[in-house]
């Protein structure tokens, strides 16, 4: 069924109660956290700059993009019932208690700490020599424990917190800091940029292939505390890198909010994997307490042959806001972006992707799927946009949706714009309701009604599960059948 | 002899409509039974029932299998019981691999039994020894479920599920549908290998030729929802000579 420009919700209901779903990673870690009073001023911007004994420029900065915020407001055209935020009640900062005293290593962090990323099952330290990948790890605002870094180091490859870099690489950010997503971008970035806390800093120099995947572990642990994380990854000519963005959060009954962004910087030759799977509290089942996960993420295909490719499993969240974007400046540069969105309960999410055609000979595919259940609101919204000076770009776009029950919502909003003849750009999209006949196929070949719905699930998943890195597979995997599980009977 | 399945005056409707009318039958262990009769009899009908699909309400009767209510048991526990239907149309299922697929079905059926799972090595194996058997194009089995099959391959598709889960009671319904020769005879074989005093088939079909390859103990013409005469392999023959127009204004004289 072609669904353009407007809503469809399914009528059938015995699949309904299938969704049921308990969040499993809800409990709260208990550090003492400074924190900040709730509230936003200059001087709150100041001290959260002076506590990160941040340069002056970074300051003038902040102070720029909060005047600027302060001009905007709060983007109304998604998909999104979105409660008032009071943006005063906010605390913009929080680092655990040990902050002056870092850990040197990893034996030296808060055990407490340390059991949180069992539970959460990423035991940094096993997981991490096992799978070769390293790790890190954000808790609360603050980056604590970094890996690898010396065999990163000898790559030449710079794996770091925001806050390091800028002390240890100021020109390096101050370079490309807001150079893809400007502060005045947007309100949640501009946001982003007046209070920012802390994030991952990825510098891969030309030529260097990056020996690992770089992976950091986000997760939100104090009350009442947004988290504003920036990135920053900055891939010079000819180079490569893989990276994990994997999040997960501690239930409460506080609304959280959340608006990171993400920069992505690819020079000529060079290509970025960017993976997120993003499970945070989704809320219960009225919605209440679940994460606002406003988010901007962009890339900038800066060099000619550049690629940029986006993958996002989203199943947690109360409210997704999210365009993983590409600006394919460069001359035969690609983007991509394959997304799976799943929501249930009371979830809402309006997310997709901007692929800029601005080069010549530019490519983008975007592979979308969407995943609505309970009384879950999942909207697809992408543009795609050739300039005219972009000579034979081409896009491709596949946007399918799948319904579960009857009270869920899919909606798909398409922009596309086109300023030169010479591009070619495809649409296809589907939606369609889970289907009764599949799952008496499955279920008359033994299968338990569970197990089928998850089967049909990943089957309709797979394409973009193909994209994540095995481990991030297997864990997406894993994520989609914790959504689906505990409904049967 | 022993009895695997026992329907008793079996009604059943859909969306409302009556399509079942009284359908009684049993099979007892080793034998064959087919089953013709007209468009609309309620063929495919009693395949859907017996396996007990949403939106096919059995309004009144009773049926047993190996004893047990088979009513009152969910779809997947008729199905590790040993009851098999092979679909007429098998849906196609996107991005699910065949093989996965097939070995997940094996493997509930094991855990049901209380046998340890398959592995993906011996799984493959025997898979493989079985679609040659079957003639069928071994690629199948690394494609998504049924997605892209021809309707051959289809049906073949659904032998092999049969002969890797071996039921007690299969029911294929019109599995000869489309078919050409070459592809029914495969397909008959694939039945014929499973025949045993233990294992018993329903075969249902518009057609007699079906039954030239397996040859059944018993053939019942359904018509109006409910069966009007049964007899031997002989009767099928006589069906595709006379048609069915003779039972039914037999059914009309007798209703008068």
């Amino acid at each position: 069924m072609w669904i353009n420009g407007y809503s469809m919700s399914t009528n059938t209901s015995d699949i309904e109660s299938l969704i049921g779903r308990r969040y499993e990673h809800g409990f709260v870690t208990d550090i003492e956290t400074e924190t900040v009073p709730p509230g936003l001023n200059e001087d709150v911007i100041r001290l959260i700059s002076a506590k990160k004994e941040e340069p002056e420029w970074l300051l003038e900065w902040r102070l720029k993009a909060y005047q600027e915020w302060l001009k905007m407001s709060p983007p109304d055209w998604a998909h999104l019932g979105i409660e008032p935020i009071d943006y005063q009640a906010i605390s913009y900062f929080a680092a655990p208690k040990s902050d002056k005293d870092r850990p040197q290593s990893l034996d030296e962090v808060d055990p407490k700490l340390l059991e949180t990323y069992e539970k959460l099952g990423v035991p940094l330290h096993e997981r991490a020599r096992l799978a070769g990948v390293a790790v890190d790890a954000v808790f609360d605002s603050v980056s604590i424990g970094t890996t690898f870094k010396e065999e990163l180091h000898k790559a030449g490859v710079i794996f770091c917190s925001f806050s390091e870099a800028v002390k240890d690489y100021p020109e390096l950010v101050r370079q490309h800091l807001g150079s893809v997503v400007p502060a005045r971008d947007n309100y949640f970035a501009a946001l982003n940029s007046a209070v920012f806390s802390d994030g991952s800093f990825v510098f891969i120099p030309k030529g260097v292939r990056c020996p690992m995947e770089l992976s950091t572990y986000f997760r939100i642990n104090a009350a009442e505390t947004g988290q504003f994380e920036r990135t920053l990854i900055v891939a010079e000519d000819e180079s490569y890198v893989s990276y994990l963005e994997g999040c997960t959060a501690p239930m409460r009954d506080e609304n959280q909010l959340h608006a990171a962004v993400v920069e992505l910087v690819a020079m000529e030759k060079a290509e970025i994997k960017y993976s997120t799977v993003q499970n945070w509290y989704p809320g219960d089942e009225e919605g209440r307490g679940g994460i606002y996960n406003f988010v901007t993420k962009r890339g900038d295909c800066r060099g000619d042959h550049s690629r940029i490719s986006w993958t996002q499993v989203e199943t947690g969240s109360a409210i997704t806001w999210k365009y993983p974007s590409c600006i394919l400046r460069g001359d035969h540069s690609s983007g991509e972006f394959y997304s799976v969105a799943l929501t249930h309960q009371c979830q809402q999410a309006d997310t997709g992707t901007k692929m800029i055609h601005l080069g010549k000979n530019t490519k983008s595919r975007i592979i979308s799927k969407g995943i609505s259940a309970g009384r879950g609101q999942n909207s697809y919204r992408g543009l795609v946009r050739v300039a005219k000076k972009a000579e034979g770009a081409r896009n491709y776009t596949q946007c399918d949706s799948l319904l579960i029950g009857a009270r869920c919502g899919a909606h798909t909003f398409p922009y596309i714009e086109v300023k030169n003849p010479t591009a070619q750009v495809e649409h296809e999209a589907t939606t369609s309701r889970i289907a009764e006949d599949q799952l008496h196929y499955c279920r008359s070949r033994g299968l338990s009604e569970e197990d089928a719905v998850a089967m049909i699930v990943h089957g309709f998943c797979r394409e973009v599960f193909k994209e994540l890195p095995m481990e991030f597979a297997v864990e997406a995997k894993a994520l989609l059948e914790v959504s689906l599980e505990g409904a049967v009977g | 002899m022993t009895e695997l399945l026992r329907i008793e005056n079996l009604h059943a409707e859909v969306n409302g409509k009556p399509i079942l009318n009284g359908l009684s039958l049993t099979i007892n262990a080793g034998e064959v039974h087919a089953i013709m009769g007209p468009n609309g009899a309620g063929k495919s009908t009693l395949g859907h029932v017996l396996s007990g699909r949403d939106g096919y309400e059995v309004t009144a009767g009773s049926v047993h299998f190996m004893g047990q209510d088979l009513l009152s048991m969910d779809i997947e526990e008729r199905a590790v019981a040993g009851l098999f239907l092979a679909f007429q149309y098998p849906v196609e299922i996107p991005g699910v691999n065949n093989a996965y697929f097939l070995r997940t079905a094996v493997n509930a059926h094991r855990r049901a039994r209380g046998e340890d799972e398959l592995d993906a090595v011996s799984f493959m194996r025997q898979a493989r020894t079985l679609m040659k058997e079957l003639k069928m194009n071994e690629a199948l089995i690394k494609r998504n479920v049924n997605e892209g099959f021809s309707g051959g391959e289809k049906k073949r598709n659904e032998v092999l599920q049969m002969r890797m889960l071996l039921p007690k009671v299969a029911i294929l319904d019109e599995t000869d549908s489309g078919l050409d020769i070459d592809a029914l005879r495969c397909v008959a074989d694939g039945v014929n290998a499973l025949r045993s005093a233990e294992r018993s088939f329903v075969v249902i079909t518009h057609y007699q030729r079906l039954l030239d390859y397996i040859v059944p103990d018993y053939v019942h013409v359904l018509s109006a929802g409910k069966i009007v005469a049964s007899g031997d392999k002989s009767m099928a023959l006589e069906l595709e000579a006379k048609g069915y127009a003779w039972l039914q204004e037999g059914d009309e004289a007798k209703a008068s």
